[in-house]
């Protein structure tokens, strides 16, 4: 499987996680998403730094993209490919699930 | 090792060097629940720690020796397996301190009976 493909699995089964699985549904509150909008934010910076300055390298048969890494465009944003953005949301969603999961649960043995 | 060795390393530094003060300012108790957080570093980091050495393997990705420390974990740079850390830590703190804010914006927007704001 390329890059490509599994991001967006890796996104899929973090959803689940959070509507089915965990059911902590982080994704309908309105805090989950505006941590999320500033880790984004975060994220196209430090990872604009690992792929600008060529730090991570990427097979062109694996993403979306080219072996060029322009700024924006041909699959990139802020040098690194679009499927970063996947994988950053699956794993940052994925934390804040496991996180407050374990946080119902502590509760719930106290109470 | 010149200072382009710790090109990565200064990415993971930055991270913790904007997310550790939150801790203060908005008084979060992410540290004092330390096998919480060890868990959620745990669960969440593993299964992406695992795609991240298939995808080296594969060839999906590679990373430049010049710019990161000689150690290899797993034919990862340390620095990656570091990644796996520091981004699930700073997520939490990150969530935590949003929830803080929005706590505190309520209580004032509906002080408790009895308090004048």
């Amino acid at each position: 499987m390329t890059y490509t493909a599994i991001a967006v699995v890796a996104v899929l089964a973090a959803l689940a996680l959070d509507r089915w699985v965990a059911r902590t549904r982080l994704t309908t509150t309105g805090t989950w998403w505006a941590a999320y909008g500033i880790i984004v934010v975060f994220q196209l910076v430090t990872n604009g730094w690992l792929t600008g300055r060529r730090i991570v390298r990427y097979d062109q048969a694996a993403i979306i993209g080219s072996s060029r890494v322009p700024f924006v465009g041909d699959g990139r944003l802020a040098y690194a490919p679009v499927e970063d953005l996947a994988f950053g949301f699956a794993l940052v969603l994925t934390t804040c699930v496991v996180w407050v999961w374990l946080g119902h649960r502590r509760a719930k043995e106290r109470a | 090792m010149s200072l382009h060795h710790w090109a990565y390393v200064a990415m993971l530094v930055f991270c913790l060097a904007g997310t550790l003060p939150l801790i203060r300012i908005f008084r979060l108790r992410v540290l004092r629940q330390p096998r919480r957080l060890l868990l959620t570093i745990l669960v969440a980091g593993t299964p992406f720690l695992a795609w991240d050495v298939y995808a080296t393997w594969a060839g999906h990705w590679w990373f430049d020796p010049t710019q990161t420390l000689r150690w290899r974990v797993a034919g990862l740079p340390l620095e990656e397996v570091a990644f796996f850390i520091v981004i699930p830590f700073v997520t939490v703190v990150t969530y935590e301190a949003v929830r803080a804010v929005r706590r505190r914006d309520r209580t004032h927007e509906h002080p408790p009976h009895g308090e004048v704001s």
